[in-house]
């Protein structure tokens, strides 16, 4: 049976503000110590009032801005009411029918190495619940100190096909908001969480497109967790409509739950009994207006982001579009390495197959930041640079590297790596005259007689041994070269 | 002097003088509730500790020269859902019955700061729902005047506390006529300011939009006083105006040349009681002696204000009143099966039946497929009774308007049927509706010898206006002086 998957996700990202969206209570992740981070505001207690936090707003433009969005000159809060323990007011302060951000789209690649734009309906800003703790026992415990902290939702549009373009999806826009810095987008401790919407378009062998019932996968946080929901629910999806034939429709919407540790979801409370929300405005809050300079303003805070990035380097350094990717899914700190290596060394695509292979490996083994990595960028390009210039190979220059990881990061310098230089002999001998010298001692040795008259009568492979001899009597030289003017010189004898 | 019954002013000249203390008036005021509130059931707690060791503080600091605050020494009560740090904030509800309030409002910050005396907390409807008092959980509040009669409400509690002696000034609340309507029942002055002109933060929340702090007095300059320390922005209430506050003490004495007066004809007949009408229409002449000219002003969408008002304010109070679940703090009922059961028996057995039927008609009008017919469209009318006044204010400086239909009922009298209770509030609703400040203010008595208050409103933070206009008619009357006679 022929079927498209028809993925839209819905993203909360946690912002990194000092402090939470409607009071001045400190926003920090703080499981350690449960309702330490409140105030009369956040415990929603009686004649507490919310007031907004101006920063929290700028950053949700930013994010807003930086998905290309429609942002609302005039927005308003809006109270979601409903009843739950983690949420102390009943109702949640967040934005209904003005969003502050609309219509917006992001930019990813899929495996097959195609540009696919996905749509985002809307962004909005709305304060985060607390927390319920089921820890054993008759009674459940609440931690407010999540409560009020900022928290934008990006809905996506339904355009993502599979499992894997919602990873790349996530994967994006995660690396967006980390070069935005608005947010840590720590799926641990839950700054970053996932609902997924899923369904199926079952082609039928007469043409027809058959729309199956959308089904929503609530509170995903990892990838993983996402791209196996997606895999699961489509077969899942796929074998309940051979089963039922049900369409899109003929049931309530679907809502449910992941569990990670057998890999299957499982049914939650159906959309239909769920509660009228009865939005209305929040007559608390006082609508917020922007003028075109104020966004002007924002829009210039927002610097490079991802994707002009992996244009630039892939223009400027000929890159293949993969290296560009992985050099700039690292994050802006790993880019900026990369950058000034190449600069440096004065070749990209080696510079390129150093910071991918050598030092990723290196930081992935190692458990290391880029910042922490012990090699300067300028010493690594400069050392590049010596292979890049023919004056040592690549081997060579692997040699230094290596050393260099041994030492205090205090004595990676230029200098040290010109003594190491030295001290293994990794400089190639580029003088002919040497070259020659050795050559002639080869050339002259009876015991290669055979070799010789091999490569004259066309063996060329024969010049192998006599190459390996040639460079015995050198400290270093570049086999190439050595190859090249050894039958040179055995064709011109 | 008589301490209790006295003025701010003579109050405060008195303590400057040397005359008394902040003690002895404190303690002569705590003798008063001891003495009369057995019958007036006016408090719902006494702060005398406090209250003592606060005026003792103010004593100090005048002997040793530092300086004092605009209330330094006077006594105040405080209507009994301003969040005060350390006392109880029931909201004369069952569900807040042990409430202690971890944090002062604003307007208690700013009291503390002013260096006046919290005398205690008075009793008002539960959750300020109500124009009688009788919807407190605790105790009914009686009429000083008579005290088979009601005082009003919600602030009925602070308006018997002024009009019996038992305190020079108090906080009240209004979101409908709760300042206003009380006042006028008891014979003191009450004066609601422009919506933002005092911090809400603080105050429990009955109608967003429509609630406002303001004061309670047994004159005009005692309202101006304590207005003066109360009103202005405050960065933990986004909806409150950042304008400076003028002295209003300080051009009270002034009066306003050329003033036009507002009068809406309709006020001024059917379902209006003979002898309030008679009063106002004296007050109208007396504003004429004065040289004011009177205006006829119309109002064509008030007749929309009740039906407005009661879609509107249970619609936010439904929201605000959710917060109450039994989880956090408050009621929470012994016994239930789950999560859902703990949520509506707590509700259920703590809230009394006024604040139901508003939850649930608020609930209603918030519904999925109701909510363009019922709350929508009500901010729609809001828009047009706005304009009313707008227009209206472009012909008057102020407009004059009776309190309520008639003076203060009997206990009991109304509790049967709401309905006739909401229609009462058709004189003060407008005022929050559109915002701006509204004053009541004695204006004579019925034959049967309870009080006649009239109401002032003046377009948006036009307090001093109101204020000015309101101490012509008190200096030319004497209806402010007069004080009842409380059976010990």
């Amino acid at each position: 049976m022929k079927y498209t998957t028809i993925i839209g996700l819905e993203v909360h990202v946690q912002l990194l503000t000092r402090t939470k969206l409607f009071s001045g209570c400190v926003n920090r992740f703080n499981p350690d110590a449960p309702n330490s981070q409140t105030d009369p505001v956040t415990l929603g207690l009686p004649g507490s009032l919310p007031v907004m936090n101006a920063e929290a707003f700028r950053l949700a433009v930013k994010v807003g801005m930086a998905l290309n969005c429609e942002i609302a000159r005039f927005t308003k809060w809006d109270r979601k009411q409903y009843y739950y323990p983690d949420l102390p007011k009943a109702y949640q302060i967040s934005q209904y029918d003005l969003p502050l951000c609309s219509d917006g789209f992001l930019d990813i690649t899929n495996a097959e190495g195609e540009t696919r734009r996905i749509g985002i309906i809307r962004a909005h800003l709305e304060e985060d619940a607390g927390k319920n703790l089921h820890e054993g026992g008759s009674d459940s415990k609440v931690d407010l100190n999540r409560a009020g902290t900022p928290l934008v939702e990006i809905v996506s549009q339904p355009d993502l096909r599979s499992a894997a373009e919602a990873k790349q999806y996530l994967e994006e826009l995660k690396l967006l908001l980390t070069y935005l810095a608005v947010s840590d987008c720590n799926m641990q401790e839950g700054s970053l969480r996932c609902d997924v919407n899923i369904n199926l378009h079952v082609h039928t062998d007469d043409g027809h497109n058959i729309p199956t019932p959308i089904v929503e996968v609530k509170n995903l946080n990892s990838f993983r967790g996402v791209e196996m929901a997606c895999e699961y629910e489509t077969k899942r999806q796929i074998e309940d409509f051979q089963k039922t034939g049900q369409r899109l429709g003929d049931v309530p919407k679907q809502t449910r739950g992941w569990d990670l540790a057998r890999g299957v979801s499982y049914p939650l409370r159906s959309k239909e009994e769920a509660s009228d929300y009865r939005y209305f405005p929040d007559p608390d809050l006082a609508p917020v207006t922007v003028t075109g300079e104020w966004l002007d303003e924002v829009r210039e805070t927002l610097g490079e982001l991802p994707a002009a990035r992996r244009d630039r380097l892939g223009d400027a350094w000929q890159l293949s579009q993969y290296d560009a990717s992985v050099i700039i899914t690292q994050g802006q700190d790993v880019a900026d390495y990369y950058e000034t290596v190449a600069q440096t060394c004065g070749d990209g695509k080696q510079a390129a197959n150093w910071v991918t292979q050598d030092v990723l490996r290196e930081l992935n083994e190692r458990k290391l930041s880029i910042a922490q990595f012990p090699i300067p960028a300028t010493v690594l390009g400069n050392l590049l640079n010596r292979v890049v210039a023919g004056e040592m190979t690549v081997k060579g220059a692997r040699e230094v590297f290596t050393t260099l990881l041994e030492l205090p990061a205090d004595q990676v310098t230029d200098a040290t790596v010109e003594q190491i230089i030295t001290d293994k002999g990794l400089l190639l001998v580029t003088d002919t005259g040497e070259v020659d010298k050795a050559i002639d001692l080869v050339l002259a040795d009876p015991k290669h007689e055979k070799a010789i008259a091999d490569v004259r009568g066309g063996k060329q492979q024969a010049v192998g041994p006599l190459i390996g001899n040639v460079m015995k009597h050198l400290k270093g030289a570049d086999p190439k070269a050595v190859r090249t003017r050894l039958l040179e010189r055995i064709g011109g004898a | 002097m008589t301490i209790a019954g006295a003025t701010t002013a003579d109050l405060m000249a008195a303590v400057a003088s040397g005359e008394t203390t902040a003690v002895e008036v404190a303690q002569a005021f705590l003798d008063r509730i001891e003495a009369h509130d057995g019958s007036i059931d006016a408090f719902l707690h006494v702060s005398k500790e406090n209250a003592l060791a606060q005026a003792a503080e103010v004593d100090t600091k005048r002997r040793s020269g530092q300086p004092l605050g605009k209330l330094a020494g006077l006594p105040i009560a405080i209507k009994d859902n301003l969040c005060t740090k350390g006392e109880p904030t029931t909201c004369s509800s069952r569900m807040l019955e042990k409430f202690v309030s971890p944090y002062d409002a604003t307007v208690i910050e700013r009291l503390r700061a002013a260096d006046a005396v919290l005398i205690g907390r008075t009793n008002l409807d539960e959750f300020a729902m109500g124009s009688s008092t009788e919807n407190s959980a605790f105790k009914t509040t009686r009429n000083p005047w008579n005290v088979a009669h009601a005082p009003g409400g919600s602030s009925g509690g602070s308006a018997a506390a002024v009009a019996a002696g038992m305190a020079p000034l108090a906080l009240g609340s209004d979101t409908g006529g709760s300042i206003r309507q009380p006042a006028g029942f008891c014979g003191v002055v009450g004066l609601k300011p422009t919506y933002g002109r005092v911090s809400r933060y603080g105050l429990v929340a009955f109608a967003s939009s429509l609630d406002q702090i303001g004061p309670m007095a047994n004159d005009v300059h005692g309202a101006a006083l304590l207005l003066e320390a109360i009103a202005g922005g405050d960065p933990l209430d986004s909806t409150c105006l950042p304008e400076a506050v003028p002295s209003y003490t300080s051009t009270l004495e002034e009066p306003i040349a050329g003033l036009r007066i507002g009068v809406v004809r309709s006020h001024y007949g059917e379902g209006l009681d003979a002898e309030v009408n008679a009063a106002l229409q004296r007050a109208i002449e007396q504003y004429e002696d004065m040289g004011a000219t009177i205006v006829d002003v119309e109002m064509p969408h008030q007749q929309y204000s009740v039906a407005t008002y009661y879609v509107i304010a249970p619609c936010e109070a439904s929201s605000n009143l959710a917060r109450y679940d039994g989880i956090h703090y408050g009621y929470r009922a012994p016994q239930f099966d789950d999560m859902i059961d703990l949520y509506a028996r707590s509700r259920g057995e703590a809230f009394g039946a006024e604040v139901k039927r508003r939850i649930m008609l608020g609930t209603f009008a918030l519904s999925a497929g109701y909510a363009d017919q019922y709350y929508n469209k009500a901010l729609k009318v809001r828009r047009l009774i706005r304009r009313d006044f707008d227009k209206a204010f472009e012909q008057c400086d102020v407009i004059l308007t009776p309190i309520a239909p008639t003076p203060a009922f009997k206990i009991g009298e109304m509790a049967d049927d709401p309905l006739a209770m909401y229609l009462s509030d058709i004189f003060t609703i407008g005022a929050n509706l559109a915002g701006v400040p509204g004053i009541s203010l004695p204006a004579g008595f019925s034959s049967s010898g309870l009080p006649i208050g009239m109401q002032l409103l003046a377009p948006a933070l036009q307090e001093e206006r109101l204020l000015r206009v309101a101490r012509m008619f008190e200096r030319a009357t004497d209806w402010h002086t007069r004080r009842p006679q409380l059976s010990t």
